[in-house]
């Protein structure tokens, strides 16, 4: 009885991976496909990825993400630590409710209410200043930071919330500075919940399309939007080509990340 | 002891404040800013009185964000019980498994569906090629909540999946003890404490369903507009972003009227729950 559910349940498992993976194994079934057509194979080619490589459009939007993706993640991560800190020394439970229901509104906000609400505002602004064409790089990395900063923060909240105020504390009356005592003391405890806070920020920014579509000028675009321009006319299979190349990248990525953890906890075991 | 805690340390949540302000609450009191008022800056209720016209956009919005909603959740729940039950090494793996799509752009994912329904699509090739007659799959409805229950499934699973796994597997013995059937397994034990990952997913599935304007742009054709799609032509071909504010408006109220009453809802279950269990 048990063994009959057991396999009714693998049998349906599988059947959802299948669902979740057959998407996935087209793309990369027809980026090696010779001819454009995307419903029947017609041979094997590595075309589609030679006319990627030569696209300078996508090579530079693909640049323009890491640096962005970087660049939001690391400053959300320094300035949502900070935060955390900060939030965390508020005392009035009314403020601290305040402040976390503030933090919460980019996680409950649809992304196309939080990317329109921030491109009025940047056009507004530029209309005061009096300047046209205010959409670019910039506006981009402020909203990313913004929509980043609240994973930062509710992640490395709860490791501050875990930690002994006495330490801090001690390390004063042991001659610290307060800095110091930030620097040797509270930082180390929460650092795995910074860590995971940028990790989260880099692949929220590196994969956001609705948001920077929305305050991303002309001249700054990244792989998600210039992805988006490609497919709304019928797309050639480079495409394919990159989404194939985008997929084994996080594939190794990933098999990269599980294999560091299940060392990190057999050596964890050891000692 | 516990001591106030200095100046100093209170002052690092200014950044926080002030960036909040500048980059959340402001850009908010745009979106009413542009709402109510028209090109020349003047005050106006047209934007508002506008809405009305788009009741059947919102309501259709609404009808395949809730259908895409509950079609992840009774696909999700199953397969998040069984990856919870499955051995460290299994579940460790089947995690990753579910992870991995959602790193992949959801622009392209959509669009492989597109080929994969399309008129002279990879289903219709086939279909044909044995010697059926070709359905009509892509700009339907139907193809829309596919894309939507697709693209938003593993934020339905991770989250279930994350209460089920810290379940404490006494209180499933202790309901077997006191004579409970697997149904009562079902319903007293396991289902109460999963609500919180039923909540969360449930929001992580309905909020971008019903905003969505790329799946319905792809999948839906110019038979199914959506709520986003009108928001998105305002700002991008339009122009008119003192409608677009005004849409957003409703938008956001609906999904926080949405919110409030699930939440009311799921409160009242978890209450329960705590005393029956």
């Amino acid at each position: 009885m048990k063994a009959k559910k057991n396999t009714l349940l693998k049998i349906y498992s599988a059947l959802i991976f299948l669902f979740l993976y057959a998407p996935i194994a087209v793309l990369i079934i027809f980026s090696f496909n010779e001819s454009s057509s995307t419903a029947q194979l017609t041979g094997f080619s590595l075309t589609w990825y030679e006319e990627l490589f030569r696209d300078a459009a996508t090579l530079s939007a693909l640049k323009n993400t890491l640096v962005l993706a970087v660049l939001s993640s690391l400053i959300a991560g320094l300035l949502g630590t900070i935060s955390a800190v900060g939030i965390d020394s508020i005392r009035s439970k009314r403020m601290r409710r305040l402040t976390k229901s503030v933090t919460n509104i980019p996680l409950m906000n649809p992304d196309i209410v939080t990317g329109i609400s921030m491109m009025l505002l940047f056009v507004f602004a530029g209309r005061l200043l009096g300047r046209s064409g205010v959409l670019g790089f910039p506006t981009m990395l402020i909203a990313h930071i913004t929509f980043c900063l609240p994973y930062v923060i509710l992640s490395v909240l709860p490791k501050l919330q875990q930690l002994d105020p006495n330490l801090a504390q001690a390390a004063q009356d042991l001659g610290c500075t307060p800095f110091q005592a930030f620097i040797k003391v509270v930082l180390p405890a929460i650092l795995p919940g910074v860590v995971t806070g940028i990790m989260m920020a880099f692949t929220l920014s590196l994969d956001d399309f609705v948001v920077s579509y929305f305050v991303s000028g002309p001249a700054s675009q990244t792989l998600p939007i210039r992805i988006f321009s490609m497919t709304k006319k019928r797309v050639t299979p480079d495409m394919y080509a990159l989404s194939t190349l985008l997929f084994l990248a996080i594939l190794l990525l990933l098999i990269l990340i599980n294999f560091a953890q299940s060392r990190n906890e057999k050596k964890a075991k050891r000692s | 002891m516990n001591q106030k805690p200095s100046l100093g340390k209170r002052l690092l949540a200014a950044p926080h404040l002030v960036w909040s302000a500048l980059f959340i609450i402001a850009p908010l009191i745009m979106v009413v800013y542009y709402a109510f008022t028209d090109g020349n800056g003047s005050f106006t209720l047209s934007n508002i009185t506008a809405i009305p016209d788009y009741a059947d956009t919102f309501v259709l919005s609404i009808w395949l964000g809730l259908l895409a909603t509950v079609i992840s959740l009774i696909i999700a729940y199953p397969l998040a019980y069984f990856i919870s039950q499955s051995k460290l090494p299994v579940q460790q793996t089947m995690i990753m498994l579910v992870m991995l799509p959602m790193w992949m752009n959801f622009l392209l994912r959509t669009y492989s569906w597109m080929t994969i329904l399309e008129d002279n699509g990879i289903i219709n090739t086939i279909l044909t090629s044995v010697g059926l007659s070709s359905l009509r799959l892509i700009n339907t409805r139907g193809a829309v909540v596919l894309g939507m229950v697709y693209d938003f499934l593993p934020y339905m699973i991770l989250p279930i999946y994350s209460v089920m796994v810290k379940l404490d597997h006494s209180l499933i013995e202790a309901c077997q003890d006191l004579g409970g059937n697997k149904w009562d397994v079902f319903s007293k034990v396991i289902l109460p404490n999963s609500i919180s990952g039923i909540v969360s997913g449930i929001t992580m599935v309905f909020v971008p369903s019903v905003s969505t304007f790329y799946i319905s742009q792809k999948l839906g054709g110019t038979s199914t507009q959506l709520i986003g799609d009108v928001i998105e032509r305002q700002f991008m071909t339009a122009n008119n972003y003192h409608l677009g504010a005004a849409l957003s408006l409703v938008l956001m109220v609906l999904i926080l009227v949405c919110m409030a009453i699930m939440n009311h809802f799921s409160d009242g279950e978890i209450e329960t729950g705590r005393i029956s269990a």
